[in-house]
Formats: C-alpha cells, structure tokens, sequence
C-alpha cells in the first residue's frame, strides 16, 4: 500500500487549488492511500476543506503560531516528523511546494521527483527536463520514502464530496527562528486565478508598454479570463512578475490560452502545451508560437485586439 | 562578511534545441555548445556586487562535475570571481548529491554565503538550495529578486505565486536567484586573460566521502508528443466563429 501524505497549500483561509491537483496525482498511485496535512496558525477553515476533497482518507492538521506564513524551515521539520508513517510524501509544484519539499526531502535524506506530470508505478513517475523538451521516466527506491512534487498542469483538480476525518496532531520538532516572515505583497483578487482559470489571455513584448498591456486587461475581461504575460513583458516591466507564463514562471493548462504579440520562445511554450486550445495573435506569421497554435491570426494586434474586444463584449 | 560562495553549474547553452538519442537513454550532449546555467550567472553577479559594495571580500565559485566544467569556472573568474574550485565527477549527479559536495566544500572554506541560480535549465530540478539550505540547517531564501545585507542578516525579496514576499534571515544562509535579481555583466577580453591566472583548484568528489550514485534511477528519456498543427484564420470574425463552434465564448 501506498500511505502518500499530502502537504496542503493555503492562505490561512482558503485551501489552494493546486492542492486537490495533487491528490489527483496521488489518487493515480497504485494502492493509494491520502492523507492531507495542514500546517496553520488556525487550520479549521482549511482543513475542512481539504476533508471535502474527493478521495481524501485523512486530513491532520498542526496549529501552530509559527505556522501562519509558509516557511519552508519552520514547515520542513515539522513534516519530517509527520512524514514517519508514510511511503511518499507529495507537494505542488508552485512556488510554496518548489521551496519546501526539497528542504524535507534533504532532512529525510532522500532525492526528490520534481515536477511529476504522470504516474507510471508506485515509484516510478514521468517528468519534463529541458523545458519540456526531453521526457523522464524516474524509478525511485520503493524501500525508502519517495518524496515529489506533482506538475498541477498535467492533473485535474480532485472533485469535492469527500468526507474525511480531520484529527489534530501534535508535533515536537524544534522550529528554527533564523527565517522570519516580514510581508507579502497581496494579490488582485478580483481577476480570475492565473493558475487555475480556464481562459487565459497573454500578452508579450510586441505591445511595447505598460499602458499598452491594459489591452490585455480589456480583452481578458470581456473574456472572464485571467491575464499572463511572456518573460520579454515581465522583464520590460509591462505587467508585474506573477503573471509571468513558462518554464521559469507559472505552468498552466486552461481550456483557452490566448497569445498576444507572443513570439514562442521555447521557455514559454513549455508554460502552454498542456492548454487545450492556443490562439495565437502575432504580426510575424513565422513566430515559432504559431508551430503549437490550434488556431493562428497574422496582423496588428494593436487593431485586432480592440475588435476581438468588441467582437465579444456583444 | 568574509567570503561568499557561488555555484556555477555545466549545462546545455540554453539557445541549442535538445534533441533526445534514439535508444531512450539520455540527451545528445556530444559535440553540443555548453554554458553556465544561466540562473548561476544571475548568482555570481549578485555575490560580485555584494563584493564590490564593500559587504563581503571573497567570492569563490564551486562546480561540481567533468574535467571540461573548468570552461565555465573560468567563465565565472573572468566575469569577477577571485578564485574557482572544481569538484570533479564523471557521473551525472542528481540535486542532493551537489548539496552534500556543496555542504563540504561551505565547511572547508567556513563560507557565510551561498548563492545559487533558482535551477539548472538542464534537469528543471530547482533543488540544490533548499537541499543545502537543509543539510547545512541554514536559511534559505529561494526565487530572490533582490538581496539587502545588513550585518548578520539579509533582507530578501522572493517572487512566489501570490507576488512578492519579503522575508528576514540571519547568516549564513542559502540564496537562489531569480531571473529579475540583475542583469548580469559581460565578460571583456582582457578579464578573460587575467582569468587564466587565476586559481582554479580540482578535488575528485570521492575525496570528499561523497558518493556519485544516483538515488533515481532514469528508465526512459523520450521527446515529447507534438501538438497537431493548427488552422490560420483570416480575420477577428473568423477567429470568433472557430472559438464560438469549440464553445470557448
């Protein structure tokens, strides 16, 4: 059987969804057997959550003041203890879990499977290297615990209905003061989540400024999309980092990708090809990023984006 | 702070198109153009311009691999690193085995800092700092977008999912870079000769009690599946129509 511990990702209030896309992964692996661990100042409000997640066997929960901001040295030894009864321990691949499993799989003296994007044993897992360009099936010893992260684009988020029981545990392992928590710049919560929206519209560097990247915005609103952007966007400072989409930024898989004045350079289509459909919008019709475009237009996005815009805002 | 201590690891040039060998055993890498990861680039200018305010006066750079690594090594010394040390393998090392070389040669050199690229572009692991960071009970501050020492501690700035976090640490510690920490320097031609005269020692990782073994053991390396080709459209009406008939609007 395989006993696979869960590490919840979530803001004190609500559990994050790339969470029930890794109890996704870990419901693919044979004879598994879920438990979700939330490690909170207050975890109640998250914890039921986590319980409601189909497939969940278990949620245990660590209240804790130190708990109330995601530092992977206070967290990682705490899960260390947690992870004592189980086989594999499993983690998202966002910035929460890239930071924080390899901290736990060190002290468990372990290497870690990153970014699993399919199941191919209890032990054995695929994974993208080479941004994405070179697939890697990995087989990790079964005598010892396996500890991964799971590639959310590549699962579906687990459904709701569950009704686990949720136990509180205690934990003794000293927590380090050495990492402290000063502040976090708060998302924009009234657009949709870029990491779990199902339409998604992009803009690159061919819109050539901040005020300009309000297209993107319009278009996207129309749309009920959440807003991306190219690395050659981010670094040129039209749109702010955490909307950056690709190898080194946020991997998604919506049901629309939209491409705006986006050549394809080979890092950000790795953040796209789990999209089920990409429209790319681009007046170079040689960009690379019209090779993975299920649909293409060649023009100037500078009039096509506004008449896209009012096109569907009918 | 004394001395400060930069990995700079071996990898595929980013702009070469990776191409998987036939027998499903790895990457073609002969006779391919090989770089310093570019994460590890960001590091090293990060460590040269803490150097060079004045905040620390040693920046060592350490890699760990083939005989051939010693190419990037001086690539680091010419762009400013004082001195270069290679942890010489032949073996394809997985992430905890470069933390523990890593770790061994913090204790040797008593470093106060380690500054790391956030991943290598060749494995997309994004490990060797947490693992580190854990074995060496430090620290660490993955994804910085900007480095503040004061003192014993540091003021660090990370891009997570939500934005921007700030975070406090106390030294030493583990940093790994992220794309937007700086641009780093090129490199001139007359640093690249001063470069060849400074020291580059080798250690075999052996020597260091480390073993080169693999945890994971790699079964298949494949490409991946290649999307269907697409249809071009005309105009916005067409494009509309074709999103209307898939019910995306």
């Amino acid at each position: 059987m395989s006993k696979i511990l869960v590490i919840a990702e979530h803001d004190g209030q609500k559990l994050n969804q790339a969470t029930a896309r890794c109890v996704s992964c870990a419901r693919q692996v044979p004879g598994a057997e879920i438990t979700i661990a939330v490690l909170a100042a207050d975890p109640a409000a998250v914890a039921s959550q986590a319980a409601a997640l189909a497939g969940v066997a278990k949620v245990i929960t660590v209240a804790a003041p130190h708990n109330a901001h995601p530092l992977a040295a206070v967290l990682a030894p705490q899960i260390v203890e947690l992870a004592r009864d189980y086989t594999h321990v499993f983690g998202a691949s966002t910035a929460f879990g890239k930071d924080l499993m390899p901290r736990v799989a060190a002290l468990l003296g372990v290497p870690q499977i990153s970014d699993a994007m399919s199941v191919e044993g209890a032990y054995k897992f695929k994974r993208p290297t080479y941004a994405g360009n070179a697939l890697v099936t990995l087989e990790a010893p079964a005598d010892r615990k396996l500890v991964a992260t799971v590639r959310t684009a590549s699962f579906e988020a687990a459904g709701g209905g569950g009704s686990a029981a949720i136990s509180a545990v205690t934990v003794s392992a000293a927590v380090p003061s050495h990492t402290r928590f000063v502040s976090v710049s708060a998302a924009s919560s009234d657009r949709p989540d870029l990491a779990s929206a199902p339409k998604v519209v992009s803009g690159g560097r061919a819109l050539a400024s901040k005020e300009n990247f309000e297209l993107i915005f319009k278009l996207a609103e129309v749309m009920g999309a959440a807003v991306g952007a190219s690395r050659a966007a981010v670094d040129a400072g039209y749109a702010p980092n955490e909307l950056q989409v690709g190898q080194t930024g946020k991997i998604i898989a919506p049901e629309l990708y939209v491409a705006i004045g986006i050549s394809g350079a080979i890092q950000h289509l790795t953040g796209i090809k789990d999209a089920k459909t990409i429209v790319a919008i681009n007046k170079d019709g040689e960009a690379p990023i019209f090779e993975v475009a299920d649909l293409g237009l060649v023009g100037d996005l500078f009039q096509i984006v506004p008449e896209l815009q009012k096109s569907l805002a009918k | 702070m004394r001395k400060i201590l930069v990995g700079v690891k071996r990898v595929v040039d980013y702009n070469v198109r990776v191409r998987v060998k036939p027998d499903g055993s790895g990457v073609i890498t002969d006779g391919v153009k090989m770089s310093v990861n570019p994460f590890d680039e960001i590091a090293l200018e990060e460590a040269l311009r803490i150097r060079e305010r004045g905040e620390a006066s040693e920046v060592v750079a350490v890699s760990i691999g083939p005989d051939d690594a010693q190419q990037q090594l001086r690539t680091a010394l010419a762009m400013g690193a004082d001195r270069a040390i290679l942890v010489k393998t032949d073996q394809v090392i997985e992430p905890l085995t470069a933390a523990q070389a890593l770790l061994a040669i913090v204790r040797k050199e008593n470093a106060d800092l380690v500054i790391v690229g956030k991943q290598a572009i060749d494995d997309d692991a994004a490990q060797t700092a947490p693992m580190l960071a854990a074995l060496w009970d430090r620290p660490q501050a993955t994804f910085c977008s900007k480095v503040e020492i004061k003192g014993g501690t540091a003021t660090i700035v990370r891009e997570v999912d939500a934005g921007l976090e700030t975070i406090e640490i106390d030294l030493p510690a583990v940093i790994s870079a992220d794309l937007r920490l700086n641009e780093p320097r090129y490199v001139k031609l007359p640093d690249i000769m001063k470069a060849k005269k400074k020291p580059l020692d080798v250690i075999e990782l052996s020597s260091l009690g480390i073993s080169a073994e693999p945890g994971l053991k790699p079964v298949l390396t494949e490409p991946p599946k290649p999307r269907s080709k697409g249809i071009m459209v005309k105009d916005v009406a067409e494009l509309v129509d074709a999103l209307k008939k898939k019910g995306l609007v």
